[in-house]
């Protein structure tokens, strides 16, 4: 092996300093690209035609603008409200259990393989985040901003945890057929994508058993955190953040 | 058909990638032409220059490239996401001014349609796996439907089409009302919209730059080959923080497995491979819960749900991430040896 060249690992730097310093994500990482391309003695032309050449070819990447035409529209006619009374007229239910029945109900289905199913833009502010507040102001009232934040943010990582920790386990999965191509060529025969998608089961059991005691908890730190807000509204922001 | 062939690449699709994109080039030269009738609007110029360059990769790129060629087309794309980067990190970029209904009126509308409401937002996801499952391959002559390659997303816009013209029916708002409508989301999310490709970018720089190569040589340089369960570690806590960097666990599965895993698990230590690529993959997976970079995951939603902190989702899942990637750390320690 040649001498150690850390060269290549400038635009790291940058991306760890940028993101702490706070700067404009989008600068941080283009900065990285001009940095990193410099720092190997890429010419500027070519690294922009680099530049250039990835951002055409993931463009599929924007496809979540095309779902948001009809969010907006059902949102404007009441979507969220309705969710939110909807939920208000099932008496049993709580932030905690809705947000744990999304999560079994998530994971099984993207072990199936159906991850188009769900989606931050298509089911979670539309749907799950108002139900999810929706049950919790049954409870509680009118929720300070803190508290309703607090819900989203858990609505939002519910989906994706349980999508993350179920994909694998369907075999057909670009995750699976990518380590099935990687052992192949590197020589290692025998292995089948099933016995990686069975692999996967024992942590998305994990994932599973993990995140639903997480959320029983919720429960309590929302009537933990309004009591507070009752009682001293500026202690709250400190102690959520 | 003379010759039999089972490459797709070549057949054509009336949903096809190439229309896909010009779609959402459209949609947002619209939301261009309303962000400048937007009188309102505190940055209107610089906010409609920032997506109107997004728009033109979306509407001009596959043109450009027949017209004009590859390397032509790549230099006025790279030099668009450079001015993209600019724009968004001086700040120039902004929400306007919407003509939002009360949420009086919004209730009282709720009431009146009730729960039918949902169906919309919930044929979405039904549409796109009906297609993808049952209908995807349906063609006459090879003409497809739905582009072979694209599957699930030619499905995902062909069932946005088909909510938007249900809830046009229910609401009565026409297709036009609801793309005026979705400025007020895609301005909420901004510039996050853009961070997923700017990423793969910076990938694709990292790739010719062999930063893969020089990770690989650094971690192999704390590595003592015959401690077991160091060695798990470093691959697990190696996946999980090159994950966080890249923002995607595909970019640092092969980079971590090829440094670690194959030679000094696999070969060193006759590791089965199967459980260790899966649970190595999986501690990436606790990488990707908690990193900004993987902004479509942690930063998009926060934009989406209107949240203060913009790195709260992440927070929220960091207690589950640490605890998994601690679990991975054991069973695969636990699993992989065979004697």
């Amino acid at each position: 092996m040649s001498e150690l060249n850390l060269l290549p690992l400038s635009g790291i730097v940058v991306v760890v300093l940028g993101f702490a310093l706070r700067f404009n994500p989008l600068l941080v990482v283009t900065a990285a690209g001009l940095v990193t391309g410099w720092a190997v003695d890429m010419q500027f032309l070519a690294l922009v035609e680099t530049f250039g050449e990835k951002f055409m070819n993931s463009r599929q990447l924007a496809s979540f603008l095309l779902i948001l035409p009809v969010i907006a529209l059902l949102e404007r006619h009441g979507l969220q409200q309705r969710a939110q009374s909807w939920i208000s007229s099932i008496k049993s239910a709580t932030t905690a259990r809705i947000l744990s029945v999304y999560f079994v109900v998530r994971e099984c289905s993207s072990a199936l393989g159906l991850l188009s199913l769900a989606g931050q833009p298509q089911t979670v502010r539309p749907l799950l985040a108002p139900m999810a507040l929706g049950a919790a102001s049954n409870v509680h009232g009118e929720l300070p901003k803190e508290v309703k934040d607090m819900i989203c943010a858990h609505a939002a990582a519910c989906d994706n945890i349980a999508m993350f920790f179920g994909e694998d386990i369907f075999i057909a999965f670009g995750a699976v057929l990518l380590m099935d191509a990687f052992l192949r060529e590197n020589g290692i025969e025998g292995i089948e994508p099933l016995h990686i998608g069975l692999w996967a089961i024992p942590t998305a059991i994990a994932a599973l058993i993990v995140h639903l005691f997480r959320l029983a908890r919720l429960e309590a730190k929302i009537t933990h955190a309004v009591a507070t807000y009752n009682s001293q509204p500026n202690k709250l922001s400190e102690e959520l953040s | 058909m003379s010759a039999p062939s089972t490459n797709t690449a070549d057949t054509t699709a009336i949903i096809s990638i190439e229309n896909i994109y010009l779609l959402i080039g459209f949609v947002v030269m619209f939301l261009v032409i309303r962000t400048l009738q937007d009188k309102g609007h505190p940055k209107r110029y610089s906010t409609a220059l920032f997506w109107l360059l997004f728009g033109n990769v979306f509407l001009f790129g596959d043109l450009s490239v027949s017209l004009f060629g590859q390397a032509i087309t790549y230099q006025w794309v790279g030099l668009s996401v450079m001015a993209i980067a600019l724009l968004a990190g001086f700040g120039l970029v902004s929400m306007g001014t919407y003509d939002t209904p009360s949420d009086e009126v919004k209730t009282h509308s709720a009431e009146k349609i009730g729960n039918k409401l949902f169906m919309p937002a919930v044929m979405i996801p039904i549409v796109t796996v009906v297609c993808t499952l049952l209908l995807g391959h349906i063609n006459i002559n090879d003409w497809y439907l739905f582009d072979q390659n694209h599957l699930t997303l030619a499905s995902l816009t062909l069932a946005c089409a088909v909510a938007l013209l249900i809830g046009w029916k229910l609401t009565s708002g026409s297709p036009i009302q609801a793309l005026t409508e979705s400025r007020r989301l895609v301005d909420s999310v901004g510039w996050a919209a853009i961070l997923p490709q700017m990423l793969a970018m910076l990938g694709g720089v990292f790739i010719v730059a062999q930063t893969g190569t020089a990770i690989q040589d650094l971690v192999t340089l704390f590595i003592s080959p015959d401690n077991r369960f160091m060695l798990v570690v470093l691959y697990c806590v190696g996946m999980a923080l090159f994950t966080m960097i890249m923002g995607n666990a595909f970019a640092a599965f092969p980079v971590m497995t090829a440094g670690i895993a194959v030679p000094f698990l696999i070969q060193g230590h006759g590791a089965s491979a199967a459980p260790l690529v899966a649970i190595g993959m999986y501690s990436g997976y606790c990488g990707t819960l908690m990193t900004p970079m993987a902004a479509n995951f942690n930063i998009v939603p926060a934009a989406l749900l209107d949240l203060k902190d913009k790195y709260q989702v992440i927070k929220v899942q960091i207690p589950t991430a640490l605890a998994l990637l601690a679990i991975n750390i054991l069973l695969m320690y636990g699993v992989i040896f065979n004697d």
